[in-house]
């Protein structure tokens, strides 16, 4: 009898585990995101959130500015928890980091001190990784993101688009299979961040990630992504989720051309316009 | 005292940016000229004056007395025996001091800025201790620990630590918390943590309170000798005022200042090579 229960209460669990496996990489269920204020009142980041990622998918998160796209991200990648809801990554519960994350920052984050190739070998390094193999991985890497050469220059010494690129290399070579990504090239110049989303889309074709894109760019979330999801303004929660089924491989730079492209742009700019409005007026009355 | 640290780190600092013109050249030559056309003007009129009795050469020394004090301490010894100990002896004292002091400063600060709690907890005592006039704890290390070297040792640790604590403290509260982040996902351990971000980070704080520590270690070990001890040039400058010797006052200043300068120029040269990653490792605040 009690093994018969037993029997039952595991099986449940084992086909939910397997269940929740083989469907999302990523999944967020119902998930609130508040943080207290400096002046002691509690913000609302996230409210009720539920959005799931498939294994090896491209998603691209727009909203307007401070909605709480780059919350979603800590998350994920659990530098966070929620107060409420559930973040699953490869059907576990984040409760720590995970070792299968990658997780690519706005600002640099390389670190200042060590230079391309001791950035680049830094995961291994810490991970545990023997000195040689790690130095030879990174010179890898490092080719592979067009920097060879450039082994001994320390982050100063390169240019914002290069530094991205260590950026790149530094978290590629932890071989991640789900790819964070929070407005990665929102610091570089137009012609830059577009060569830069075709390298990342070469460099994700091969490594078969699942990909979470946050950025406030419209076109370049189309031009790299399978699907964007809009986010209200803040408290953040999912307006709308778009397909996008532009045919792969892509060219970043010429894409936005394409007819269909620029359908499905005035189809989530539909969707998007109102939040920016409401996010602007709101941040005119703050006096941002 | 940066006028020779200006010329050794000004070249690595830009490499070669800035073409050598023969205007450059013209001004730093005018710059040089009129540097010692200071100096000689300021040294003639304090002998002038001490010559006609302006300046009264008993109270006030003058630079022709100096410097026959301090040939007469090389070529015939001090009181205490040859110049050359006296100086070993304080420079020994406050190197052992400074280095104590700097350890010391920076293993807590470390740990206290990694440990709101603790740092909650000692704070105020620290803040407390730091109001007081540390040379004040002179007259007790010598009743305590005598004569010898250790009370101004002691002395010398206790008025480098605070510096180098408050820095290295202040130095990890600020690390950038991207950098945490990022090395955190690329699979850091805590303590990890510590010795690839928060110390690297910390560094540029620490060193650059190193320059002021140490003319505190000197500060401690002159004044430790001043109020009793058997050698070192603090001994001199009293036996100096007891005998209402000014020039031999002057004298000792002069000898402690070039000691002093030697030092600032190797501390430069050490912070140089440790923060080479840094764009500009001259502090131009401290020129002049």
């Amino acid at each position: 009898m009690i093994t018969d229960h037993n029997m039952t209460v595991m099986d449940v669990t084992l086909t939910q585990a397997i269940h929740e496996h083989s469907t999302y990489a990523i999944e967020l269920r119902n998930v609130t995101k508040q943080f207290r204020t400096p002046t002691g009142g509690i913000y609302t980041a996230l409210q009720d959130l539920t959005l799931s990622v498939a294994p090896g998918e491209f998603c691209a998160i727009v909203g307007p500015t401070g909605c709480g796209k780059s919350t979603t991200l800590s998350l994920i990648s659990g530098l966070a928890q929620p107060e409420a809801g559930e973040t699953m990554v490869m059907g576990k519960r984040v409760q720590d980091i995970d070792p299968s994350i990658g997780y690519v920052f706005q600002s640099d984050a390389v670190f200042p001190w060590r230079n391309v190739l001791k950035n680049v070998a830094a995961g291994p390094l810490f991970r545990g990784v023997k000195k040689a193999e790690a130095y030879t991985r990174a010179r890898e890497w490092i080719a592979r993101v067009g920097l060879a050469g450039f082994e001994d220059r320390y982050p100063y010494q390169l240019s914002g688009g290069m530094r991205k690129r260590v950026a790149l290399a530094q978290t590629f070579i932890n071989e991640p299979q789900i790819l964070l990504m929070d407005e990665p090239f929102s610091a570089l110049d137009v012609q830059t961040r577009t060569l830069m989303g075709d390298e990342l889309l070469e460099l994700w074709s091969s490594a078969s990630a699942s990909v979470v894109f946050v950025t406030h760019d419209l076109e370049e979330a189309i031009a790299l992504a399978d699907k964007v999801c809009v986010l209200t303004a803040a408290p953040a929660t999912v307006k709308g989720i778009f397909t996008i089924d532009l045919p792969r491989p892509r060219n970043v730079e010429e894409i936005r051309f394409d007819p269909r492209f620029v359908q499905l742009y005035h189809e989530i700019w539909e969707a998007l316009r109102n939040e920016v409005h409401i996010s602007y007026e709101r941040n005119k009355q703050l006096g941002h | 005292m940066n006028v020779i640290s200006n010329w050794v780190t000004k070249p690595s600092a830009t490499s070669g940016k800035r073409p050598r013109t023969s205007t450059s050249f013209r001004r730093g030559l005018l710059v040089n000229t009129l540097r010692i056309v200071f100096l000689v003007l300021v040294i003639g009129g304090w002998e002038l004056g001490a010559r006609t009795a302006i300046i009264d050469p008993f109270f006030w020394g003058e630079p022709s007395g100096i410097w026959q004090q301090i040939v007469t301490w090389v070529t015939q010894g001090t009181a205490q025996g040859p110049l050359l100990v006296q100086i070993a002896v304080t420079l020994e004292e406050t190197i052992i001091g400074f280095v104590i002091g700097v350890v010391l400063g920076v293993i807590f600060g470390v740990v206290l800025g990694r440990n709101r709690f603790l740092a909650d907890i000692l704070g105020p005592y620290i803040k407390a201790l730091n109001a007081i006039p540390r040379v004040m704890l002179g007259p007790l290390l010598i009743i305590a620990l005598g004569l010898g070297m250790q009370s101004k040792v002691v002395l010398s640790v206790i008025m480098v630590f605070f510096i180098v604590f408050f820095n290295a403290f202040q130095g990890v509260r600020e690390v950038d918390r991207n950098l945490l982040a990022n090395a955190r996902i690329l699979g850091a351990s805590q303590r990890r943590l510590s010795t690839a971000v928060i110390i690297p980070s910390a560094l540029s704080w620490i060193l650059a309170s190193l320059h002021t520590s140490f003319s505190f270690a000197l500060v401690g070990a002159v004044v430790g000798e001043f109020l009793g001890a058997t050698q070192g040039i603090g001994l001199l400058v009293q036996v100096a005022m007891n005998n209402f010797n000014a020039n031999g006052v002057f004298a000792a200043i002069i000898i402690l200042a070039v000691v002093s300068l030697v030092m600032e120029v190797l501390i430069t040269m050490l912070e140089n090579r440790l923060i080479r990653w840094r764009p500009n490792a001259n502090n131009d605040g401290m020129t002049m």
